[in-house]
């Protein structure tokens, strides 16, 4: 998806303003002209300098018939935005449910997920799905001595 | 001496050795498949680098890294699509050799050289660096400032299609590294009110995220299929390699020099040297006109230049702290990890684990012959490993590799948030790599700034007035203004031949 320069240019603005108003909070040190807020203050200067310049361009851009939204061919494509949107919540899913189901039980959903969405056969994917969790639990848990939780299972090794 | 033999016994113990061995099968692995790059290698193994003693968790990276830039060529040659960025550069003419029946030439190149390439790298940083130091020890923060700068420009000015979007991603990462209380005044800045942000952005999820989630969340939108596999019998890769070492010395030396150069340039790694030596080559050949239908000559000269490009961007690194690409960003926090922490003393406080990682350059590049040739042998096996199968895999090693680093889950939402980013970032032509600079740099930056500041009360004149940082002042200046000096000229050589060019007949 590529979003017309213009765009940019204002979110980055707005963000350089963010900051310009969060460092009027920072306090000063005693004595000298130079505080906590001067590196940040400089940095988003810049970046409203560069945002100015992007918003001319992608208007430039707009007025020679350019558009605002481009859509990537995979946005088109149903599969592939579940494979994208799939990803995603997998990590999300890991976040709200590992401490409750233990790290192989998540794993092993959040592997065979994906790799059903990615049209793996039914059974190599749950043969893998296994296989993988154990092996990167195995590693983390036993060689590195990573607190993966149990959850769900009983303490196995 | 004494030096020596410590470095010797850091270098040849079991435990470092099989660590070697093991992440040079990765790197290989990881190499080979495509859209799994060198720097996505790098930061998966750094989480489980952790875990280990300095020297091998240096050990790890680099291996991995040399193995991976060139298996890179492997996919290349049989699939024409390029392993890792770095090989890229020759792809076409690696797969037109393999067209021509001529696959083991192809790659018994791009490994013999790779491996060439990478030792005269490794040479010139051995000599190099700590000849450096002697002069770097003496730099002040004026001078740490001018260099950072010069660094960061540099990487925002070379290699990057748009230099408006990389100063953006630049000023992003500075910003990110502002994040937290480590900053000279100790003041909580731009935490939200969330706890885990006060010591900072952690840099092992972020990288995690930027350059591995990233990669999978392409894959993942990926609308082509995945290319044949030419089966070819492969004969001896090491063929006639000889006779062309003895043909295209100048090429080999040019590509190898090039490339430790282009290394050294913060920000352009070794995709750019790649593309540069590869583009010289043909400027420089005897027979221009056989580049493109496969011809061998391009390839003896970049696949030396991409390898000898990893090495010489450990110099900055290893100097001054400064990466000379996105591997050695990633390998720097490594280096602070493990209290090797990078600046000239290096040399003379640590100098048996500096030794013992230039001893792993040199043993990275012998045994990437045997290893290598190997990894080309089982091609056809490791090439077709289905991509939607390890996809999910490595995507479960991300967020475990996240979180192992301090057991906090905030790191595994710190890798989604910055996966997402980096891929809408790079969908809208902003580069990632002058981000990643940004946030590694970002402390040393300001701490420097500020410093300086604070010494000369204020006045911005020091920064131009000592001699050394005069000098790095007007570099940084004549990169900064170099594409607005070149577009003047080009502008006014236009004005100039206009009016001829309308008078002419």
């Amino acid at each position: 998806m590529k979003v017309n320069d213009a765009v940019w240019g204002a979110l980055l603005l707005v963000l350089s303003a963010a900051v310009f108003v969060t460092i009027r909070g920072f306090p000063n040190i005693p004595g000298q002209n130079i505080g906590p807020g001067a590196f940040p203050g400089l940095l988003a200067t810049a970046l409203a300098g560069c945002a100015v310049i992007l918003i001319v361009r992608g208007v430039r851009a707009l007025r020679a018939g350019g558009r605002l939204v481009v859509l990537g061919a995979w946005l088109r494509s149903p599969r592939h935005v579940g494979n994208f949107l799939l990803a995603c919540g997998s990590i999300v899913f890991y976040l709200l449910a590992v401490n409750r189901l233990g790290f192989l039980v998540t794993a092993t959903i959040l592997l065979l997920a994906l790799f059903l969405q990615l049209r793996v056969k039914p059974w190599l994917g749950v043969v893998i799905a296994l296989a993988a969790a154990f092996a990167i639990h195995l590693a983390f848990y036993k060689l590195l001595r990573v607190s993966l939780p149990w959850g769900v299972l009983p303490i196995l090794y | 001496m004494e030096i020596f033999l410590q470095a010797l016994r850091l270098v040849f113990d079991p435990y470092v050795l099989s660590v070697i061995f093991f992440s040079s099968l990765f790197g290989l692995f990881v190499g080979a498949v495509p859209g799994l790059t060198a720097t996505m290698a790098t930061a998966l193994l750094v989480p489980v680098t952790f875990f280990m003693p300095p020297v091998p968790a240096v050990a790890a990276i680099v291996t991995a890294t040399a193995m991976a830039i060139f298996s890179g060529d492997i996919p290349g040659c049989l699939l024409r699509i390029p392993g890792t960025p770095a090989s890229a550069a020759y792809t076409d003419e690696a797969y037109a050799m393999t067209l021509k029946g001529q696959a083991e030439t192809a790659l018994g190149a791009g490994l013999w050289f790779s491996a060439v390439g990478g030792l005269f790298g490794t040479l010139v940083m051995i000599f190099m660096a700590p000849s450096l130091a002697e002069v770097a020890i003496k730099f002040s923060s004026f001078e740490y400032f001018w260099l950072v700068v010069l660094g960061l420009a540099s990487a925002v000015f070379i290699g990057s299609s748009s230099v408006v979007k990389a100063l953006i991603s630049l000023l992003l990462g500075l910003l990110v590294a502002c994040i937290g209380l480590e900053n000279p005044a100790g003041h909580p800045r731009f935490t939200f009110g969330v706890t885990d942000l006060l010591s900072g952005v952690e840099l092992i999820p972020m990288m995690v995220g930027l350059f591995a989630v990233s990669e999978i969340l392409r894959f993942m939108v990926d609308l082509e299929p995945p290319g044949k596999i030419l089966k070819e019998k492969l004969g001896n890769v090491f063929t006639g390699m000889w006779t062309l070492t003895k043909k295209y010395r100048w090429s080999l030396l040019r590509g190898s020099a090039l490339g430790t150069a282009v290394g050294i340039q913060p920000g352009a790694g070794a995709d750019m040297a790649a593309w540069m030596s590869y583009a010289m080559s043909k400027r420089f050949s005897k027979e221009p006109e056989k580049f493109g239908t496969g011809h061998i000559e391009g390839i003896v000269e970049s696949g030396a230049a991409n390898n000898s490009a990893l090495a010489g961007a450990w110099i900055p690194a290893l100097v001054f702290g400064i990466p000379g690409d996105s591997i050695t960003a990633i390998a720097i926090g490594v280096l602070y990890l493990k209290g090797l922490n990078p600046g000239p003393s290096i040399f003379t406080t640590n100098a048996p684990s500096v030794y013992a990682i230039f001893m792993v350059f040199v043993l990275a590049n012998i045994i990437m012959l045997p290893l290598g040739w190997a990894c080309i042998k089982a091609s056809n096996k490791v090439l077709s490993v289905p991509r939607t199968l390890l996809m999910p895999v490595v995507l479960l090693f991300c967020i475990v590799g996240a979180y192992a680093v301090n057991n906090s889950l905030f790191s595994v939402g710190v890798v989604l948030f910055f996966g997402v980013v980096a891929f809408v970032l790079e969908e809208n032509g902003f580069p990632v790599a002058p981000a990643i600079l940004g946030v590694v740099l970002g402390t040393m930056l300001e701490e420097n700034f500020i410093t300086s500041m604070i010494k000369s009360d204020g006045s911005p004149a020091v920064f131009f007035t000592r001699p050394i940082a005069g000098g790095l002042a007007v570099a940084t200046l004549l990169i900064l203004f170099w594409p607005f000096a070149s577009w003047l000229i080009s502008r006014s050589r236009a004005a100039k031949s206009a009016p001829r060019a309308s008078s002419a007949p």
